[in-house]
């Protein structure tokens, strides 16, 4: 199992760390998708199904979508110029405040006893368990959810789209 | 270590990553992917939470993550609709252009 | 030797003569061959009928040429046409645009037929016969399904080619645009059935009235409607005629697949055909009762074969469609899903929840439940026909003299 753990880890640190220091945009949004992808292998392999299969539907399927046709549409893709680094300066401040922040993380972790309770059998919540929690428990969030997507997909519309005739590119 | 901590420290690491991408890159979309990937660190933190803490059963783990994922999209669209909408004024998608109110 | 259980018994069988410590391993290395091997076959006699069918709804013959390896004379009507296809995709020359993104022009077809195949874990070719049962089969159908959108985006942008790049967003826009009447018109069958287990839902349409009516989906009013809408659907998501824009010849060369030749080329369309298989199994599953018989003595015929039958009946339909009905603009294909389709399925959605609510009622009360429910579909429907047709003249038809 934790062999299972390392590799699925390995994969979704290794495309994200080549995503965040490519310097083509495409090849950039394409590596995140591949570690959402692994993200849902990781949740597989905690026995969180139903959590998996959304991430897969929603990440996999429909934010890489959004990202890659915003990225078409600035024009970020048209030419063969790569995405530069602004300054080394800038470069090294942000590895150097990430590595600390890493190591107030890890050391955190290491320090706190998170040993106590025995690895259990993976758990698992049945789908007609997760529906009864989200109609009684959870319903309000589910509306209030429901009525930010609206908005979110609403605002997107109207944020995005051509006003003027010469606002069309 | 135990197993708890592996995954609490896949996902220290993957907030890093994304702090990374966050910090030094210029491109504004670049900078987004970059806050997604510190939000898909949290929700693996939950799961991790959720896999080896006190009551399984009850599902809050899973209600969380489902509720981030979908708040998450959300921001993603409203944040690439933005950038497409000042590409459009500005022509340019590098965050130190956008310095009008700058002063 | 029981037909019905003869699948199983075969596998027990290979699965015993390896050690316990691999038999899982063995159990799953099986069932992956046997499903590559049986829908390999259909994809390759789905490719000849489709020609023949074509030909013959075209009155012409199709392709009856191709015989037998060292029986020339025995041409066998064309059946090895497949075959031939094959050796011939294999052979020819790959050939790579000098300026194209060699990872992306690479991976796209080897990704498109990886997640095309994925969607067959989950459907219940038989009575026992499901590779995996999962809990949340539906969803995972769907995550599986959307994700060939991305190769489609790669084929397109790594071919490094305007037109390509053109086909490919209009391609991405078809798909993205139906994926919500396909989901949203599943969506009642889940609430009827209260489970997103395809497994369940198979089971759940059991049942014959008079052992001659069976209990499927399709026969109810509100699955009728979603069956419609899910047929509209599926031939859009596979980027079949009437909406195979994106493909079409007389439309941007081939598409996005302008810049692939050879075996690549025939991933992509073998990608299509898994798709549509795929889509149409579950379409099978979900309304056509999965591997149930339509009549109670009928049920001597082994649920795999049941299953098969109802699947090759629907990709026959779906080719006569092919063959019949006039090739979609774009906008009037978008104009068709986001006016039309999406609010017909969110009535439908209120449709099923009235038919899941109203379980109890018996004696002429169920002739009102199926009144109510066939009224529901039809009014929307005919005022929305009536409104998105308001401004346009009626088709008149000039034929050849």
């Amino acid at each position: 199992m934790i062999i299972a753990l390392i590799i699925i880890a390995l994969l979704i640190l290794g495309a994200a760390s080549a995503a965040m220091l490519s310097r083509n945009l495409i090849h950039s949004a394409l590596l995140l998708v591949g570690a959402w992808a692994g993200i849902a292998a990781f949740y597989l392999w905690a026995g969180a199904e139903f959590v998996a299969f959304a991430q897969g539907l929603v990440y996999v399927g429909a934010v890489s979508m959004v990202v890659l046709f915003a990225v078409l549409l600035t024009r970020q893709g048209a030419t063969r110029a790569p995405v530069e680094y602004d300054s080394i300066k800038r470069a090294v401040f942000a590895f150097i405040v990430a590595g600390g922040v890493a190591g107030i993380l890890i050391g955190a972790i290491m320090g706190s006893p998170l040993e106590g309770r025995l690895p259990s059998p993976t758990p698992s919540v049945s789908v007609l368990q997760l529906g009864l929690l989200l109609m009684g428990p959870y319903a309000p969030a589910l509306l209030i959810v429901g009525v930010l997507l609206t908005v979110a997909l609403l605002g997107a519309i109207v944020i995005a789209a051509v006003d003027k005739p010469e606002d069309a590119p | 270590m135990s197993a708890l901590q592996l995954c609490l420290i896949v996902s220290s690491l993957l907030f890093c990553v994304g702090l990374i991408g966050a910090l030094a890159r210029s491109n504004t979309i670049l900078v987004l992917l970059g806050i997604e990937l510190m939000l898909n660190a949290a929700n693996l933190n939950f799961i991790a939470f959720w896999r080896y803490g006190p009551h399984p059963a009850a599902g809050t783990g899973m209600m969380f993550v489902l509720f981030s994922i979908a708040v998450a999209a959300a921001e993603a669209a409203v944040g690439l609709a933005l950038i497409i909408a000042v590409h459009r004024h500005r022509q340019s998608v590098r965050l130190q252009e956008a310095n009008s109110l700058k002063g | 030797m029981n037909l019905e259980t003869l699948p199983l018994q075969f596998r027990d069988f290979i699965v015993g003569l390896f050690p316990t410590a691999l038999q899982w391993l063995v159990h799953h290395v099986l069932t992956l061959t046997v499903i590559l091997t049986v829908f390999g076959l259909f994809f390759a006699f789905t490719t000849i009928a489709e020609r023949k069918l074509l030909a013959r709804v075209q009155n012409r013959l199709g392709p009856n040429r191709a015989g037998l390896p060292w029986f020339r004379k025995l041409k066998l009507w064309g059946i090895t046409q497949p075959f031939a296809d094959a050796i011939k995709a294999i052979t020819k020359e790959d050939i790579v645009p000098a300026a194209a993104d060699k990872a992306l022009h690479f991976l796209a077809p080897v990704l498109i037929v990886a997640f095309s195949l994925l969607g067959f874990a989950v459907l219940p070719f038989g009575r026992n016969l499901i590779p995996v049962e999962l809990d949340a089969a539906l969803l995972y159908f769907f995550a599986a399904g959307s994700a060939t959108e991305l190769a489609i985006f790669m084929a397109g942008w790594g071919s490094r080619n305007k037109y390509s790049l053109l086909s490919a967003m209009r391609a991405l826009a078809q798909l993205i645009s139906y994926e919500l009447p396909l989901i949203l018109s599943v969506v009642p069958v889940v609430m009827v059935c209260g489970t997103l287990s395809t497994k369940a839902i198979a089971v759940a349409q059991g049942g014959w009235t008079f052992g001659l009516l069976p209990h499927w989906h399709v026969f109810t009013p509100w699955g009728f409607a979603a069956f419609i809408i899910f047929l509209i659907a599926t031939l859009a998501e596979s980027n079949r005629s009437p909406f195979d824009l994106p493909e079409a010849e007389s439309e941007l060369i081939a598409g996005h697949l302008t810049e692939y030749s050879g075996f690549k080329y025939a991933l992509f369309f073998m990608a299509e055909y898994f798709g549509l298989t795929a889509l149409s199994g579950l379409g099978v599953t979900l309304f056509l009762g999965g591997w149930q018989a339509p009549c109670e003595f009928l049920q001597f015929i082994p649920s795999y074969l049941w299953f098969m039958i109802k699947l090759a009946g629907m990709i026959v339909f779906f080719i006569w469609v092919r063959g019949t009905l006039l090739r979609l603009r774009i906008d009037q294909l978008t104009r068709l899903s986001w006016k039309f389709l999406v609010p017909l399925a969110l009535l439908n959605l209120g449709n099923g929840a009235f038919w899941a609510l109203t379980t109890e009622w018996s004696g002429p009360l169920v002739l009102a439940r199926w009144a109510i429910s066939a009224a529901i579909v039809v009014v929307p429907f005919v005022l929305l026909g009536r409104c998105l047709t308001a401004g346009q003249a009626p088709r008149t038809y000039r034929y050849a003299a």
